[in-house]
């Protein structure tokens, strides 16, 4: 196993702590619920896109300290963002956590890049970014990283 | 005195290391590790005896046979049960639950019946009711439980009904580790001509249960559990009522003559072990047993609660710690939360100090929802796990404290 630090690393431990954009959002038009079955964490995702750009996406839910800091980093990262954009970001995001290669510039997201040598934690990371994907499709049901 | 480094020695798997770390297994109520007598059963069955039993007249057949129904013998000796062909074995728990809701639930329920479950029950004997309930018009009712997690047994005088039809209650709360009073449970069932199921996945590895004593109607329990090979599991059932049940599944073994227009089933218990079975790991099964009972599951018991009652007096020490189930008398099982850190975030730092214990929601949704909490860490202590290995516990719990809380 590698070191602890590379999972959790300060960035991670302060956006589990201070949770970025964490709150109630009404005036969002786009919504969605995931849900982690095999650890029970909880994510309800409200999303506002305009002229097919994410201007604000804010959530709330419980979870542990990667499935947290994951959201708040990726409700930072998703703003000013156009859709076929965030698309991108998506797939770049899952070949970094699964330790795949990938090519787009992850910015601050790139602290995640630890939780690829711990597989189990992998559903953890992506959980937001599944939950956003159903949000953008508009699907009725809530997600699940199973 | 028992001495749990005597019998470590028979569990392989224990002299492994994890991340450099020797190993600390406290995941025993997710599953045991298996002794050499286990292992030993199973190669001997592979590498001596192979072949499919209750067919061959040639010798291996017949040794195979020999030494599965010897297993089933063994069972019936272990949890007390009168007749031999009242032991059916399964894949585990899940399925025996699965069997009987399915057998008895499609034949017996009709609209309006009621079977009546505990809050603290595990996925297993939660969900086949469920779906017979629903596919049966009948309707589903719980036993509450309190804030320590005892169940509200002065309730059920108004749960118990005419139209209650069975009852279905886990001898040991796999979530909590509550123990239940199940032989109350089953004399209040029975004045109202209610059947008992007791669920004893988390109680044979800790606890000597005799089901003839009990007087309940179903007994299932998990052979995985009982440091026996996964992929094994037993329904116990009182004859007149497996006699009078239908078959679970169709298929070769379950049945004395087959033609194309109709088929005669098989007598008990071969009714309902319908296709070859783990042959293997119910041979591997009956060295459990005998495997537990050499040891003592009195002694077994008393250890267990020694290294209960340490752990418990650590975590009522830790900083921010608090206790899931808090019953007097449990067995084996320290649930736990720390205000602060997620238990899935507890179980990966513990894990890299070779530490193994469960995290999430123990197949016990409606536990956790109970105690309005999305998870909980779970450390379960098995006959081989020492007082050194519930300091090291509490040494990588002041780790995650450390990390986090800081």
């Amino acid at each position: 196993m590698s070191d602890l630090r590379d999972l959790y690393q300060e960035v991670i431990f302060d956006h589990n702590r201070h949770p970025r954009n964490y709150g109630p959002f009404p005036e969002a038009n786009r919504h969605a619920d995931g849900f982690n079955a095999l650890c029970g964490d909880r994510l309800s995702l409200n999303v506002l896109v305009q002229d097919g750009v994410i201007t604000e996406a804010r959530f709330e839910g419980s979870g542990c300290a990667i499935s947290t800091a994951s959201a708040s980093l990726m409700t930072e990262a998703l703003k000013g963002k156009t859709e076929k954009e965030i698309a991108k970001f998506f797939e770049g995001f899952h070949h970094m956590v699964k330790g795949e290669p990938y090519t787009v510039d992850m910015g601050k997201l790139a602290v995640l890049a630890g939780v690829s040598e711990f597989p189990a934690r992998v559903k953890c990371a992506t959980l937001a970014w599944h939950t956003l994907n159903a949000a953008l499709h508009q699907a009725d049901q809530p997600v699940s990283t199973e | 005195m028992f001495d749990p480094h005597a019998w470590r020695r028979q569990f392989p798997i224990l002299d492994r290391e994890v991340h450099g770390k020797p190993l600390v297994y406290l995941d025993n109520a997710a599953t045991t590790q298996k002794p050499l007598a286990v292992l030993n059963a199973e190669r001997h069955y592979y590498e001596q005896l192979n072949a499919n039993i209750h067919r061959g007249v040639h010798a291996l057949s017949q040794e195979a046979s020999e030494a599965f129904e010897g297993a089933r013998e063994k069972v019936r000796g272990f949890i007390g049960a009168q007749q031999v062909e009242e032991i059916i074995f399964t894949r585990g728990a899940t399925e025996a639950i699965n069997l009987v809701a399915q057998s008895w639930g499609r034949s017996t329920l009709k609209p309006g019946d009621e079977i009546l479950i505990s809050a603290m029950e595990h996925h297993a004997n939660i969900v086949p009711w469920q779906m017979i309930c629903e596919a049966m018009g009948a309707k589903l009712k719980v036993i509450p439980m309190d804030d320590r997690g005892v169940l509200l047994v002065d309730q059920l005088d108004q749960l118990l009904t005419e139209k209650t039809r069975l009852v279905g209650v886990t001898l040991v709360s796999n979530a909590l580790g509550t123990v239940n009073p199940v032989d109350d449970i089953i004399r209040k069932a029975h004045a109202v001509g209610a059947l008992v199921l007791v669920d004893g996945a988390q109680a044979v590895a800790h606890m000597a249960v005799n089901v003839t004593a009990l007087d309940c109607d179903f007994f299932v329990f998990s052979g995985h559990k009982l440091y026996a090979p996964t992929g094994t599991g037993v329904l116990y059932g009182k004859k007149a009522l497996l006699n009078a049940m239908p078959p679970y599944q169709g298929g070769g073994d379950m049945i004395l003559q087959v033609t194309f227009e109709k088929t005669t089933y098989n007598q008990l218990p071969y009714k309902f072990e319908a296709g070859t079975p783990h042959i293997a790991g119910v041979i591997g099964l009956g060295a459990a047993v005998d495997f537990v009972q050499s040891v003592g599951l009195d002694q077994i018991a008393a250890h267990e609660d020694r290294l209960l009652q340490e752990a418990t007096a650590l975590a009522e020490q830790f900083h921010g710690l608090r206790i899931i189930g808090t019953a007097p008398g449990k067995a084996s099982i320290l649930s736990f939360v720390v205000a602060g850190v997620h238990p899935h975030d507890i179980g990966t730092i513990l894990d890299s100090e070779g530490v193994a214990i469960r995290t999430g929601h123990h197949c016990a949704m409606p536990v956790m929802d109970r105690f309005c909490l999305p998870a909980t860490a779970r450390a379960s202590f098995a006959l081989y796990n020492t007082l050194d290995e519930v300091d090291a516990l509490f040494r990588a719990l002041y780790r995650v404290e450390k990390m986090f809380l800081k």
